[in-house]
């Protein structure tokens, strides 16, 4: 593993500046350590002579001075992005072949401030899932490992091609998505920081939708400096998504002091699971110890509705992803099915569908289609919705009493191993979204920080959940936590 | 609530996704396990609660009712498993 590519972004943007590196270099060395990695199946469609381009196109921006931070750090996009001309296919049979005649708003912000595409990485199919296992690329790894034990290891999902790729040191940061749980899960089990931006900072135009109104991208990265940097680059009011908010994009890395003396602290007791391994309330409740230190307020508060977060979301999530995906109907892109005489339209749709989508889609498409249906639509889907109101209102009525940010463990344990939830039923996966889920639902920003290793040697990864709107402040939290937690543990290279 | 085979294919047929009969059991126990999870929401008292449409309050923009893009039958037409003639084709519908 060459040095370049364990460069963070403002260690790179530093250097490039200096003219120590040209982004070529970086690029290269990046490349050739994707090249290096294939048993990680992290990155699932590579772009080096796209890459080369673009690399070539910041260095000569960087020579003429004033480039944008971003300008020439080599990344890697999560396949749910589309992308002009290259394979997006969300990690779905059903889109084999797709090629966007378009660009993500997301990703062509990051490519006007000069950022490089690597490829596109692994994930899980449509964001459905919390493992990368229902991936059609087959399933990404994580490069941590318990002590010398060789089992592969999941590096959570969705974002799971994006975690394991950061983690590894193949790029310097990438993109991910976050319906319930997707960007700081994985974060999480891999020993970097995610964060998701409040619901409307990033423009959904171009990300291949699961659930509308929860989805959000955010950037995930080596340190929260690098976050702050690369949310600010992804960020933007666009025409093209009515939910985006127009309001201004702060500089988020200017707003990294470490200083939240005076900043109040809520820990939610409704937080503290039954059976939650005793590792993680450690790390929790020494997490709480190490922002009391740096000055802050630590209050113990109650958001009462944390339980049903979980179910509610299994109800609006499926309901508008089975709205969503009915678009992939093999008319007008992707996959269709090879029809016998006689078929019609209907059999068109339902053997393209069949062939095309992965089981966890599926089951989830239906699970929305029943929902939906005449007759359970107040009683599951209106119902959920109602819950939602009162998750939401829960979190209004902390951050109204003052509290400034709610510090929680970001997962209920560390990595799994990849297969071993194969005989469990889907609600056990489900649970590992419990502390992640409730974010979504409230549309806050919420990031993941790595604080800890478990007595396995894995990364464990604690929660801020910030008021809305401002990622600045709790990006700030976070760096606090982070320089206190001192994380810096690396996988050891076995790929 | 408990769901039968029957309704597991009925779920499926308006969901358009085949599902062999073989297989309709299996499917109508996931459902059951996952809709056994979500009853836990008839727990809560939303009495008088107002479901929630968006998650931000904000008024949805406007914008000029003009054409922003087309004239591009080309690209639209890029990716179709069948297109003719500046159409996407399907099977036969209408008799």
């Amino acid at each position: 593993m060459s040095e370049l590519s364990k460069l963070t972004i403002s260690a790179a943007r530093d250097a490039l500046r200096k003219g120590d590196v040209t982004s070529l270099e970086l690029t290269e060395s990046c490349l050739s350590d994707i090249e290096g990695a294939g048993a990680l199946n992290a990155f699932v469609h590579h772009t080096p002579d796209l890459a080369r381009d673009q690399a070539k196109a910041a260095d000569e921006r960087i020579r003429g001075g004033d480039a944008p931070d971003m300008c020439g750090i080599p990344l890697g996009i999560k396949d749910l992005f589309c992308t002009r001309g290259v394979p997006s296919q969300a990690a779905s049979a059903i889109l084999n072949g797709f090629r966007p005649e378009y660009e993500s708003t997301v990703t062509q912000n990051l490519f006007d401030a000069g950022a490089v595409m690597l490829g596109k990485l692994n994930m899980d199919e449509f964001a459905m899932g919390s493992s990368n296992e229902t991936s059609c690329y087959g399933n990404a790894v994580n490069p941590w490992r318990r002590g010398n034990d060789e089992a592969a290891l999941t590096p959570g999902g969705s974002s799971g091609g994006s975690a394991s790729a950061v983690a590894a040191d193949l790029c310097l940061a990438a993109t991910g998505t976050d319906t319930g749980g997707s960007i700081r899960q994985p974060a999480a089990f891999t020993g970097i920081t995610g964060i998701k931006p409040t619901y409307g900072r990033c423009s959904r135009w171009g990300i291949v939708a699961f659930a509308s109104s929860l989805d959000q991208a955010g950037p995930m990265t080596k340190d929260v400096r690098d976050a702050a940097i690369m949310l600010e680059a992804m960020c933007s009011h666009d025409p093209k998504d009515s939910t985006s908010v127009d309001i201004p994009v702060p500089d988020f890395e200017a707003m990294l002091t470490g200083d939240v003396k005076g900043k109040v602290i809520g820990i939610p007791r409704e937080y503290h699971m039954e059976g939650m391994p005793e590792e993680i309330e450690k790390l929790w409740s020494d997490g709480t110890a190490m922002l009391r230190d740096a000055g802050a307020e630590i209050r113990d508060i109650s958001l009462p509705h944390t339980k049903y977060a979980l179910p509610a979301y299994y109800v609006i999530a499926p309901a508008e992803a089975s709205s969503n995906l009915a678009r992939y109907d093999g008319v007008r892109y992707g996959h269709r099915a090879k029809l016998e005489q006689g078929d019609g339209i209907t059999e068109m749709y339902e053997k393209t569908r069949a062939e095309g989508f992965g089981d966890e889609v599926k089951r989830r498409v239906m699970v929305g289609t029943y929902v939906l249906s005449a007759g359970f639509y107040d009683a599951y889907y209106n119902r959920a919705r109602k819950v939602r109101t009162l998750i939401k209102r829960d979190f209004e009525q902390v951050f109204g009493d003052g509290v400034d940010a709610i510090l929680t463990p970001a997962t209920p344990s560390s990595a799994f191993g990849l297969g071993e939830m194969k005989d469990a039923d889907p609600v056990q996966m489900y649970l590992n979204d419990v502390f992640t889920v409730t974010v979504n639902l409230a549309g806050l920003p919420g990031i993941s920080v790595p604080a800890g290793l478990d007595k396995q040697g894995l990364p464990l990864g604690l929660q801020l959940i910030g008021r809305p709107w401002e990622e600045g402040d709790l990006l700030n939290t976070a760096y606090a936590l982070e320089q206190a937690a001192g994380f810096v543990a690396k996988p050891g290279k076995w790929w | 609530m408990s769901i039968d085979k029957d309704t597991a294919a009925k779920v499926a047929k308006l969901a358009r996704i085949r599902v062999e009969e073989d297989a309709l059991p299996a499917l109508a126990q996931e459902f059951n396990d996952i809709l056994g999870f979500i009853e836990q929401l008839a727990e809560v008292d939303v009495e008088g609660v107002e479901p929630m449409t968006g998650v931000t309050p904000m008024r949805l923009k406007r914008r000029e009712d003009v054409v922003t893009e087309g004239g591009m039958p080309d690209k639209i037409l890029s990716n179709a498993p069948d297109a003719r003639e500046g159409f996407f084709a399907v099977p036969k519908v209408v008799e």
